[in-house]
C-alpha cells in the first residue's frame, strides 16, 4: 500500500510560498474540467466559459471589479484577525449590521440631501460593523468564550434583524408591500465613473488604497510586527509587552469596520435601498479570499479577483451551457481545500513511500 | 398539548444530539472538525435523494451517513495526512458541503419526500401520554440515545476508548507507545461524519420530508457549541440537545399563539441561547479544562 510521508523542511520554502496558491488554482481548474466532462460537456469549453469568457469583455471586467471589491475589503480585515489568531467568521453579520446603521441617514432623514451624507454613511457603517464585532471580541477577552461560534451565531441574528427592519419599521410606504425600504437619494448612492474607459464606482479605488495601507502597516510598522508575533506565539508577544486582549479587540474592530464598509458600498452601488438579502455571502467567501491570498494584502487583491471571476463564471455557464450556477460555490470550496493542502508544501516535503510499519489507515 | 410539545422537542433535539455525539468523539481524539454543518447538510441532501430514488427511507438514512463519511474523509486527508490548519479546513468543509448540497439538491426542490415511519408496538404505543413519547418514535431517535450509551461506554470502559483519549490528550506520547495516532483520528473523523450525516438525514427524511437549500440552518454549528457545553461528556450532550430542542420548539409555539412579538426575534432565540450557554460554560473554567482534550486542534506529524 502506498502512503504519503511528510518530511519537515529546515526552512520555509520561499519557492513554495509563491507556487502553492498557483498550484491550488491549477488543481482547481483541472477539477473543474473533470466536473464539466462528467456532466457531458467538453472540459475545455467549460473551463473557457467558467474562468475566461467572463473577463474577455470590458463589461465583464467591470463586473469582475464590482464583485471583487467587497471580497477584497472584507478579506483584508479577516487577514489581520487570522494572522493574530482571532477566528472571526461572522463578517457576513458585521456587513449586514454595518449596512443597516449606515442606511439611517437616507432612510430616516430622506430630506437631508447633502454631499456630506455619503461619507457620513460610510463612517456610520464602519462604526456599526465594528460595534457588532465587539460582541464576540468582548466575550472572548472577558469570558474566554470561543469567538468562532459566537461570531457565526451573530450572522443569523443580523440577517433576521435586517429581515425584520425591511418588513417592519423601515418598509417603504410606496413599495407595494414588498419588503424594501425607500430608495436612497442621489447623495446616498455610488454611481460608476469612467477611469480610462472602465466604469467603476468609488469602492474600487477605496479597496486599492486599503490594500496599499495594510501592506505598508504589515511590512514596516510596529503594529504589523505585533499582529504577527501575537499570532505566531502569544507568550513571546506578551514578553515583548504586547497584549493579546487588546489585539483581539483591535482585530475584530478592524475587520468589523471593513465588513461594514464593504456592505454599505454594495448597497449604495448595486441596490440603492435595503432589502432582506443584500449580500450573496461575501462575508463567507472572503474567508476563502483571505486564505488564497496567503493572508497577505497584495495576495488578497489577486485572490479577490480570482474568486470574483468564479461568481461570474457560475453565471456564464448557466447562460451558455445551461449548467447550474451553484457549481461556482462548489468550485470555491474545492479551491479552499486545495489552497490549504498546497500550503503543506511550504513547511514539508511530501514523499510517496511503499507502506511498511508505522501509521496505517486501519487502526 | 403538553404531549404534542414534548413530541416536537424530541424531533428538534435528535439531529443536534446525533451530530454532537459524533463531534464529541472527534474532539476526544484531538481533532477539531468545524465542518459539522457541511457534513450535516450533505447528509440531508443525500438522505432525501436516496429516499426518493429508492423509495426507502431506511436506505435514505443510510445514504445520509455514507455521504457524511465521504465528505469527512476529505477533511481527514487534508488535516491528518497533509497537516493543514484544522480550523480553516473545517470552514472549507462547511462551505464545500453547502455548495455541493445545493447543486445536488437543485432538482429535488419542491418534491415531496417519504417520511421515516415511527415505531408502533400495539399496546405500549397506545398508552396514554407516555405511549407515543417512549414507544412511538422513529428509529433514529432510539439510535441517538443508543449512541450516547455506546459512546459513553466506549470512551470510559474499553481499551479502544482509552487509546482514543490518549491520542487526544497527548499525541506524542501515544505515538511513542506505538498507537497509530493518525489511524485512530481517521476513524474518529469518519464516525463524526457518519453521525453528522445521520443528523442531516433525520432533518430531510424524518423531521420534514422535504429538501430545502441550507435546510440545516446552523444546526451543525449549534452541535459544535453543544460539545463545549457538554464539556465533552456524552450525557451532558443529551441535556444540551434537549434544552436547545425546547428553545426551538417554544419559538414555534410562541409564533403560533401570535404573541405580539416579531417572529424574526423569536427565530433568533436558538442562536442567542447558544451564545448565552457558551458564555456561561466559559465562566466555569475548571470543569471545562479538566475534560478538554489537551491536543485538541494541534497538528501531528509522526517522527520516524
Amino acid at each position: 500500500m502506498m502512503r504519503l510521508e511528510l518530511v519537515k523542511r529546515t526552512h520555509k520554502s520561499r519557492l513554495m510560498s509563491v507556487l502553492s496558491p498557483l498550484l491550488a488554482v491549477a488543481a482547481t481548474v483541472v477539477f473543474a474540467g473533470v466536473v464539466f466532462a462528467a456532466q457531458g460537456q467538453n472540459p475545455f469549453t467549460g473551463v473557457w466559459y467558467f474562468f475566461l469568457e467572463p473577463v474577455s469583455s470590458l463589461w465583464g471586467v467591470e463586473q469582475l471589479i464590482t464583485k471583487a471589491t467587497p471580497l477584497i475589503i472584507i478579506a483584508l480585515g479577516l487577514s489581520v484577525c487570522y494572522l493574530s489568531n482571532n477566528w472571526n467568521i461572522g463578517a457576513e453579520g458585521q456587513l449586514t449590521i454595518g449596512a443597516i446603521v449606515g442606511s439611517i441617514p437616507p432612510i430616516l432623514f430622506p430630506n437631508f440631501v447633502n454631499p456630506i451624507v455619503l461619507p457620513l454613511m460610510l463612517v456610520m457603517a464602519m462604526a456599526g460593523g465594528a460595534l457588532y464585532a465587539m460582541i464576540p471580541a468582548k466575550l472572548k477577552t472577558v469570558f474566554g468564550t470561543n469567538e468562532i461560534l459566537t461570531s457565526l451565531m451573530l450572522v443569523y441574528c443580523a440577517n433576521l434583524f435586517l429581515d425584520w427592519m425591511v418588513r417592519g419599521p423601515w418598509r417603504s410606504p410606496q413599495g407595494y408591500n414588498f419588503p424594501i425600504t425607500i430608495d436612497f437619494h442621489e447623495w446616498a448612492v455610488l454611481n460608476p465613473v469612467s477611469i480610462g474607459g472602465v466604469y467603476v464606482n468609488l469602492s474600487a479605488p477605496i479597496a486599492l488604497i486599503l490594500v496599499a495601507v495594510l501592506a505598508v502597516v504589515m511590512r514596516s510598522t510596529l503594529k504589523g510586527f505585533e499582529i504577527r508575533v501575537l499570532g505566531q506565539s502569544p507568550r513571546a508577544g506578551t514578553f515583548a509587552g504586547f497584549s493579546n486582549r487588546r489585539m483581539t479587540t483591535f482585530a475584530f474592530a478592524l475587520s468589523g469596520a471593513l465588513a461594514g464598509l464593504a456592505g454599505m458600498m454594495v448597497v449604495m452601488s448595486e441596490i440603492g435601498k435595503l432589502q432582506p438579502v443584500i449580500s450573496p455571502g461575501y462575508g463567507f467567501t472572503a474567508i476563502i479570499v483571505a486564505f488564497l491570498g496567503r493572508l497577505n494584502p497584495v495576495g488578497i487583491l489577486i485572490a479577490g479577483l480570482v474568486i470574483a471571476s468564479s461568481y461570474l463564471g457560475g453565471e456564464a455557464i448557466q447562460t451558455s451551457l445551461q449548467m447550474s450556477s451553484k457549481l461556482a460555490t462548489v468550485i470555491q470550496g474545492v479551491l479552499l481545500f486545495f489552497v490549504l493542502a498546497a500550503d503543506t508544501l511550504i513547511l514539508y516535503r511530501v514523499r510517496i513511500v511503499a507502506g511498511r510499519e508505522g501509521e496505517s489507515l486501519h487502526a | 398539548m403538553l404531549e404534542a410539545i414534548l413530541l416536537t422537542v424530541v424531533t428538534a433535539a435528535t439531529p443536534l444530539l446525533l451530530a454532537a455525539i459524533g463531534e464529541l468523539v472527534v474532539e476526544k481524539s484531538g481533532v477539531l472538525n468545524l465542518g459539522v454543518e457541511g457534513m450535516m447538510v450533505m447528509g440531508a441532501v443525500a438522505g432525501f435523494a436516496v429516499t426518493i430514488t429508492t423509495g426507502s427511507p431506511f436506505l435514505g438514512v443510510l445514504g445520509g451517513a455514507v455521504a457524511g463519511v465521504l465528505v469527512s474523509l476529505i477533511f481527514a486527508f487534508v488535516t491528518l495526512t497533509l497537516v493543514a490548519n484544522q480550523v480553516a479546513s473545517g470552514l472549507a468543509l462547511t462551505l464545500f458541503g453547502l455548495g455541493l448540497s445545493g447543486l445536488i439538491g437543485e432538482s429535488f426542490v419542491g418534491q415531496p419526500g417519504i417520511k421515516l415511519q415511527s415505531l408502533y408496538i400495539p399496546g405500549l404505543t397506545d398508552l396514554p401520554f407516555v405511549g407515543k413519547l417512549l414507544f412511538g418514535q422513529d428509529i433514529l431517535v432510539y439510535l441517538s440515545f443508543a449512541s450516547v450509551f455506546g459512546v459513553s461506554w466506549f470512551l470510559n470502559r474499553t481499551r479502544g476508548g482509552l487509546i482514543l483519549r490518549a491520542v487526544g490528550d497527548n499525541h506524542a506520547s501515544a505515538h511513542a507507545l506505538g498507537y497509530p495516532v493518525i489511524g485512530v483520528r481517521y476513524l474518529a473523523v469518519m464516525f463524526g461524519g457518519a453521525m453528522a450525516g445521520l443528523g442531516g438525514a433525520y432533518m430531510s427524511v424524518a423531521y420534514t420530508p422535504l429538501w430545502v437549500e441550507n435546510m440545516t440552518a446552523g444546526r451543525g454549528w449549534i452541535a459544535l457549541a453543544l460539545v463545549v457545553f457538554a464539556s465533552w461528556l456524552p450525557w451532558r450532550a443529551v441535556f444540551g440537545a434537549y434544552l436547545f430542542g425546547t428553545v426551538t420548539v417554544l419559538q414555534f409555539h410562541a409564533q403560533a399563539l401570535g404573541i405580539g412579538f416579531p417572529s424574526q426575534f423569536l427565530s433568533m432565540l436558538p442562536y442567542l441561547a447558544t451564545i448565552v450557554v457558551l458564555v456561561a460554560i466559559s465562566g466555569n473554567r475548571r470543569a471545562t479544562l479538566f475534560n478538554t482534550p489537551a491536543s485538541l486542534g494541534k497538528p501531528f506529524v509522526p517522527d520516524r
